[in-house]
């Protein structure tokens, strides 16, 4: 690791506002609300919304710069969620950040909420772009980076979050060709590598490995962090912000249905939702590990 | 140049040289006006905005998917893009991601197909799309603007600069007959009466307007006065201006080098068939695909010359008077 990446990371650390317990703290109460949720509507996706609450949890209340009471503000860094599906996470931890009353979680999927079953950007507001149909946030965060290129403001972080099966689909590669060409280094994307798709295991539907060398041989400079800790999410963000030549891809390896144990690794949860006895022992599980997140990982 | 099948003189142009001016003129006047291109900057014409503009140019590459969807995140940052392609292929291949990111989306991305139609000749089936007029036209927000000649296609870039709503254009690839002058108007949702009858409408859209400009002089020879109405817009379609023709005349036929399913004759059909039935005949590629060929020797084909329009006037107005 470089000196200026230590550096980015020591900065960012004295920055934090919240401990890392905190944010344990609140991705385990995001965790709980995702079940909730899906439990009430039920439907959705629940093995990607878990996996991926550290992440968000560390993106909202950490890591972007952005005002739950002014969701247009124009300084603001943007978050695209292209996997669209993972949504109840991001819904979560909106409710948490303050964009909205956490009683409107419980509308999910229903006729007439702002919360619709994939993502509306013209239903909720600080919903960046419309999303569901997978393979396009990444060309739109490219349409924006070069936009704010053109008008000499580039300081915005873009944040691309993308699940690992929607790497399947050509827009992604497409679009990886043009950040690589135009080197747009305000772009931060963020895979959730969680290795389950609808059909199965990532490696048995369509093989990605090598991610890595697939990223870095487009002109990406790539990070591999766990993406169920915390602030190794908030480091990597750090050292991807400090990088000036490149365009930057998180790998970020995490736990399909994190913290309920009859989902974690089982692709059979990627399209599905609890029912009422499931939840009940999913939120048992959750308040057990409430806090103890993080001593799993040492 | 293709050979006229017009009145020997009349000036041609394809309409795609009108949108490359149009595209330079609304960049002069709006900094906010950038373009991308898949692959194809001198055959879409947008080659005359790079050169001006090169900071606000974008080269895609031959990625029609990527083109759109960069489209959407330009506009979400307050541009105005222009994204050109072949129809084909934009919006042939891009139809989702131009639905999701664009329409669902709201964002006022400018979709131009060049090479759209049998204009588009010896390139053959494949690049002749004909069904893209029936693709956009079913997207919600959508404007759709089939020009009729070089200068309206120009008048019609300048306008869709200044809506904000997702807009399609579609182009032509050969030089088609000029039709209107830089006094003629153009608005974006207006249909307009070039040519006045009380016998039948004739309502075209795009290149085929002066192929219904030239049946008028045949079937008046024959003592019919024929109307035209010329449709730029296909949607919104200005329903007024087609029922009052349609109420007038009492016998509609439309033209059009498109799929007549979905296209302006679909159009023209459901305004009709629910606020005043009105015998029809549509006229344009009725469920067929296209080969190369000449465009004329193509229009002969699908029957799409003043003289077919002239026999299936006849036809239509036979019709009326047996019912």
């Amino acid at each position: 690791m470089d000196i200026q990446h230590w550096a980015a990371i020591i900065v960012s650390r004295m920055q934090q506002t919240h401990s890392i317990e905190w944010l344990e703290n609140k991705a385990t109460e995001i965790r709980r609300d995702i079940i909730r949720m899906l439990e009430h509507a039920g439907s959705g996706h629940s093995a990607g919304p878990l996996g991926m609450a550290d992440i968000m949890t560390a993106l909202y209340f950490d890591v972007m710069k952005h005002d739950p009471k002014n969701p247009d503000w124009d300084e603001r860094d943007i978050l695209l969620l292209s996997n669209g599906h993972t949504v109840p996470v991001r819904y979560a931890t909106m409710a948490h950040a303050g964009y909205f009353d956490r009683k409107e979680l419980m509308t999910l999927r229903q006729f007439g909420s702002r919360l619709q079953g994939h993502p509306e950007r013209l239903k909720l507001p600080g919903m960046e772009t419309t999303s569901g149909p997978l393979g396009c946030g990444l060309s739109q965060a490219c349409g924006m980076s070069l936009a704010m290129r053109m008008d000499k403001s580039s300081h915005r972080w873009i944040y691309v979050m993308m699940g690992d099966g929607e790497l399947n689909e050509g827009n992604i590669w497409e679009a990886a060709m043009l950040a690589g060409k135009e080197k747009l280094n305000n772009i931060i994307g963020i895979i959730d590598r969680n290795n389950i798709q609808i059909d199965g295991p990532t490696e048995n539907v369509m093989p990605l490995e090598n991610l890595r060398e697939k990223w870095e041989s487009f002109g990406w400079h790539v990070i591999e962090i766990n993406g169920n800790d915390i602030e190794a999410v908030i480091d990597a963000c750090a050292m991807a912000r400090a990088v000036t030549e490149k365009p930057i891809m998180l790998i970020a390896y995490t736990i399909p249905g994190k913290g309920v144990d009859f989902m974690e690794y089982d692709f059979h949860w990627h399209g599905t939702f609890p029912n009422h006895e499931q939840a009940k022992e999913a939120l048992h599980q959750l308040r057990t590990l409430n806090g103890k997140i993080r001593g799993e990982h040492e | 140049m293709n050979s006229l099948h017009l009145a020997d003189g009349t000036e041609m142009e394809p309409t795609r040289k009108g949108f490359g001016r149009g595209l330079k003129r609304a960049g002069e006047l709006n900094a906010n006006v950038v373009a991308a291109c898949a692959d194809l900057t001198d055959s879409t014409q947008i080659s005359l905005f790079k050169e001006a503009f090169p900071g606000r140019f974008v080269e895609i590459g031959i990625a029609e998917q990527n083109l759109v969807t960069v489209g959407a995140g330009l506009a979400a940052m307050g541009k105005i893009p222009f994204v050109s392609s072949y129809a084909a292929f934009s919006p042939g291949r891009n139809w989702e991601q131009i639905r999701t990111t664009i329409c669902l989306n709201d964002r006022p991305v400018k979709i131009v197909g060049a090479h759209a139609g049998l204009y588009t000749g010896p390139d053959g089936a494949t690049h002749q799309v004909l069904e893209d007029i029936a693709l956009m036209r079913v997207l919600p927000n959508m404007v759709v603007i089939v020009p009729g000649d070089s200068i309206e296609a120009e008048k019609a870039t300048l306008a869709m600069a200044a809506d904000p709503r997702p807009n399609y254009l579609r182009l032509a690839r050969d030089p088609s007959a000029i039709l209107t002058t830089a006094d003629t108007p153009f608005e974006i949702g207006k249909a307009y009466v070039f040519h006045e009858g009380a016998d039948v409408s004739i309502i075209a859209t795009g290149t085929m307007t002066a192929h219904a400009m030239e049946a008028v002089k045949l079937l008046a020879k024959d003592g019919i006065q024929a109307e035209v109405v010329h449709v730029p817009t296909i949607k919104p379609l200005d329903t007024d201006t087609i029922l009052k023709s349609a109420r007038k005349t009492g016998a509609v036929l439309t033209i059009e080098e498109a799929q007549i399913i979905g296209g302006l004759g679909g159009a023209v059909a459901e305004v009709l068939a629910e606020n005043a039935p009105t015998i029809m005949k549509r006229m344009g590629v009725d469920d067929q695909f296209g080969e190369s060929g000449t465009p004329q020797q193509l229009f002969e084909k699908h029957g799409l010359m003043p003289k077919d329009i002239r026999l299936q006037v006849h036809a239509l107005l036979d019709k009326r008077s047996h019912r």
